[in-house]
């Protein structure tokens, strides 16, 4: 297969003279998932063309494995290997490389879990190149490998005042044996000259010239475009449509029903296929199909409310935290607080759309898709095209944005199905119409709260009847740690039994409820966390003003309390550092001039915090509410800590300020079920933050600790929303307990 | 029904329906995919060209309406990426998913044309047609102010 514009050709250039030239470096395969898991000792194999090639002139390329979806992991990866190659940045080359773990490792974006999860592999690969280009060079100058050093790029024996570029010992360092990781040394963080400088992406002069570059820009020869017609009521299938009428309309190639899903999340529908995107998409205007809506068609927020309001008042199906004794504590306490909070379904609203590219011929599948998990639906797609995964070639396009719906391969599937069936190269496309009905939705959440505060205002009890959500009609979900077989929570539906302020009230409960829910949900930039600090980051906004204290420092108060000890378990996730925490909420009061500053009438600042993802965010936001309830919002501060380093300070602050956007987003967006259907369809019903209603300044702090860095794509999102819900409360006095904020008249200027 | 006009700068016939907008000639006919699809209803500003020197949503903007008009897209907005506006953009590190910036790039040259010192008013009113869901609003309007700095800085030195 050639295409006419490929994503690669380039690359393909580079290595036939490669071959030409005769160089090449390895890379590790056993060890990248060795190291991960904390072991590392296996013998490394040699695979010439993962990670690392240099040339004849010293030029290092680089591939970059992980999708990019815009979190900036294609030059992030690169830095941690040429930090320790030791080579100048000017003379680093980077290339996406094609879904191959095997070579790679693992190649996903998601979880803000690149930085951890490659912190020490991309290091020790950039560290094994160079070790083996030192041992070359010592073999060809007849001198101990333990007397070269290395600076940019060269090669240098001091005593013999020899001095020689990379490139020149490439090609003998691809015959030395790799070592073993586990030997290397790697750099003093002082002698670090790439990481923690400020390098710009990569891509950036093709997005700025509208250079081919993202998944709905691939061109193959006599490529067809498609457009997929699913269900209205979600997970429904198609019985039967007009099909014969649409093919004769202008510009058809092919109309045909898919009559189930394929895996991945893929579903029913009737795919039309022509040789312009726009005919595909008028033709469906005329698409008559009777539907089987199936289980998901009674789904509907207002019922969902209802319905989880009358939970509330009865015994909760389960309780997946207990502490103490909550009800004798709010029995007993000075004071007690209670509130009901809610939040939405939302749609992920990705600038482009869902799409993917495929070629079936003689049994292969060549496919060109942007999902933040390839390595997830090889064996899907292989299976719903009858071919073995080895026969399934995926290339990595960038993506116009994601924030978690790419997780789900669905349109990746469905357009390996439409390949297959028409036996031509084609494009599947959705619109933004396909995009914002056929979610993968963040769930809707209903909190019923209830807390006690002492005589001197602390925080004695606290208890949460969640209600959330299970999968309709699925099968029950097993046992596990302290919970019986159950219903199957709905995805991203579930609150951690250690969210904080868990572990830090002596009389503490989480009960939760369930109700069976049809449409699909999942991951939403910092799933579960965007909603969930919302409502414990204002409740406990809630619980300090009624205790009569600050806002900040009712919650350090909170945080210097000792936490109940978490139960002795092999492995185990992440845990709630208080002192990581406190260091941040610190640091952002300290910045922001918190109770330090007198603000005119309307005008106030508010404060949260969350952590997510490893990482520790306090966030202050000053906030203007004008007689019309128009919101805004003057400034935000924000404190992070994600460990020692910050690999990439000029990306970390786009993505602190893009999940400052984005949670503002989220505050003023909801989508609505009704009947199984979903209500808005495009930006206009969906209304994202414009450029006018954005925050003018953000100022980002980072505290450094002594820990291992973690991801940042993530846990910058969840502060803000209370942050700014908290400000509007102390400018107007509403407390905001349910979301979009245009439910109670607000919106941004 | 062929529709000729300039696409930039360039002569330019395309045999397709009069009523098929801009945006699918130039992505899916011209293979000129620098401009984007969003949403196909003129809320986003992804697909956001030129058309007589105006900026407009080629989604909106049906082929009958460009019949004998100069079009310009991202693409030909300079001949290396050379403009103000895009040189901003890489040194400010502007992107992060990308896919947006084409249409922002042409929504504020179109300003810059019209408005050599715009203020920041003036922007707002500019690029509100133009969303960007990483949020990369502030960095945008500093692309903006570093274009004008940039020019202005050069015709002074011509001067």
């Amino acid at each position: 297969m050639s295409p006419t514009i490929t994503l690669d050709r380039r690359s393909f250039l580079r290595v036939t003279a490669l071959a030409g030239g005769g160089f090449m470096l390895a890379s590790y395969i056993e060890p990248l998932s060795a190291f991960a898991q904390g072991r590392g000792n296996a013998a490394p194999p040699l695979d010439p063309n993962a990670f690392v090639s240099i040339d004849a002139n010293g030029i290092a390329t680089i591939v970059a494995k992980n999708p990019e979806i815009g979190q900036g992991v294609k030059v992030m990866l690169p830095m941690m290997i040429a930090e320790e190659l030791d080579v100048d940045w000017k003379n680093v080359r980077i290339e996406q490389g094609d879904l191959n773990s095997a070579k790679y490792g693992a190649q996903s974006a998601g979880g803000s879990f690149a930085t951890p999860s490659n912190w020490e592999p991309m290091r020790r690969v950039g560290a094994a190149a160079r070790q083996m280009l030192i041992a070359a060079a010592a073999q060809e100058w007849g001198v101990p490998a333990s007397e070269i050093t290395t600076a940019s790029g060269r090669l240098v024996h001091a005593a013999s005042k020899r001095s020689e570029s990379y490139g020149k010992f490439a090609a003998a360092a691809a015959r030395i044996t790799p070592p073993d990781p586990a030997t290397l040394t790697l750099k003093d963080p002082k002698q670090y000259r790439i990481i923690g400088q400020r390098i710009p992406g990569v891509d950036n002069h093709k997005i700025v010239t509208g250079q081919p570059l993202y998944g709905s820009d691939v061109k193959l020869p006599g490529m067809l475009y498609a457009v997929y017609q699913r269900c209205p009521v979600i997970g429904g299938k198609a019985v039967s449509a007009n099909l014969d009428a649409v093919k004769a309309l202008p510009g058809i190639k092919h109309a045909f029903i898919v009559p189930d899903g394929n895996g991945a999340g893929s579903m029913s529908g009737v795919a039309i296929v022509a040789d312009n995107w726009w005919y595909a998409e008028n033709a469906r205007q005329q698409l008559q199909v009777k539907w089987d809506d199936g289980i998901t068609a009674s789904d509907s927020s207002v019922a969902f409310s209802q319905r989880a309001v009358e939970l509330s008042k009865e015994a909760p199906h389960s309780t997946s935290r207990k502490d103490g004794d909550p009800d004798a504590a709010l029995a007993s306490a000075a004071k007690v607080v209670d509130a009901a909070y809610e939040y939405p379904f939302l749609a992920h609203a990705p600038m482009e759309p869902p799409n993917a590219t495929a070629v079936f011929k003689d049994g292969k599948l060549e496919m060109w898709a942007g999902t933040q998990q390839p390595g997830g639906v090889v064996n899907v797609i292989a299976q719903a095209v009858g071919i073995t995964p080895a026969d399934v070639t995926i290339h990595l396009p960038r993506m116009g944005g994601s924030f978690g719906r790419r997780l789900y391969n669905d349109y990746v599937v469905e357009t390996a199905v439409i390949a297959k069936t028409i036996g031509a190269p084609v494009q599947l496309r959705w619109s933004r119409e396909d995009e914002m009905r056929q979610e993968v939705f963040r769930p809707a959440g209903y909190h019923f709260l209830k807390a006690g505060l002492d005589s001197s205002g602390k925080l004695v009890a606290w208890r949460n009847h969640f209600v959330s959500f299970s999968v309709a009609g699925a099968q029950p979900a097993p046992a596990r740690e302290g919970q019986p077989q159950g219903p199957r929570p709905a995805g991203s539906s579930t609150l951690s039994a250690t969210e904080f302020p868990a572990r830090f009230v002596p009389n503490f409960a989480t009960h939760v409820s369930m109700m069976p829910l049809g449409v699909t949900t999942g991951a939403h930039r910092a799933p579960g966390s965007n909603a969930i600090s919302f409502v414990m980051q204002s409740f406990l906004d809630e619980l300090a003003h009624a205790a009569g204290k600050d806002p900040v420092q009712f919650r350090l108060e909170l945080m210097a309390n000792t936490p109940i000890a978490l139960p002795q378990q092999g492995g185990g996730g992440a845990v709630f550092n208080p002192e990581r925490m406190t260091g941040v909420l610190k640091l952002v009061a300290e910045k922001s001039g918190w109770g330090k500053r007198t603000l005119p009438k309307g005008t106030a600042m508010g404060v949260g915090f969350h952590f997510s993802h490893q990482g520790y965010f306090a966030e202050v936001a000053e906030v203007n509410v004008d007689a019309n309830k128009r919101i805004k919002v003057n400034k935000v501060w924000v404190a992070g800590d994600v460990g020692r380093h910050i690999i990439n300070p000029l990306n970390a602050e786009s993505q602190v300020h893009s999940a400052v956007m984005d949670g503002m987003s989220q505050m003023m967006l909801e989508v609505t079920v009704e009947g199984g259907r979903i209500k808005q369809a495009n930006y206009d019903e969906y209304p994202v933050l414009r450029m006018k209603q954005a925050p003018p300044e953000i100022e980002v702090h980072f505290l450094a600790s002594d820990n291992n860095p973690t991801g940042l794509g993530e846990p910058p999102l969840p502060p803000i929303i209370p942050a700014i819900t908290n400000a509007l409360f102390s400018a107007t006095g509403v407390r905001v307990r349910s979301l979009p904020l245009s439910k109670h008249g607000f919106s941004w200027r | 029904m062929p529709v000729t006009f300039t696409l930039n700068g360039r002569a330019t016939t395309v045999d397709a329906p009069a009523e098929m907008p801009l945006l699918w000639a130039l992505r899916d006919v011209l293979n000129l995919t620098g401009t984007k699809y969003g949403c196909g209803v003129g809320q986003c500003g992804a697909c956001t060209v030129h058309l007589r020197g105006r900026a407009v949503k080629a989604c909106q903007t049906p082929l009958k309406n460009v019949e004998g008009a100069a079009v310009v897209t991202i693409e030909g907005l300079s001949p290396d990426g050379s403009h103000p506006l895009q040189k901003a953009w890489e040194q400010l590190d502007v992107p992060e998913c990308g896919y947006c910036q084409a249409g922002q790039i042409m929504a504020a040259a179109a300003l810059l044309a019209a408005r050599p010192k715009p203020t920041d008013a003036e922007i707002d009113a500019a690029m509100n047609g133009n969303l960007c869901r990483c949020g990369t609003y502030i960095r945008i309007r500093q692309g903006i102010h570093q274009a004008v700095r940039s020019v202005a800085t050069n015709n002074e030195e011509a001067k």
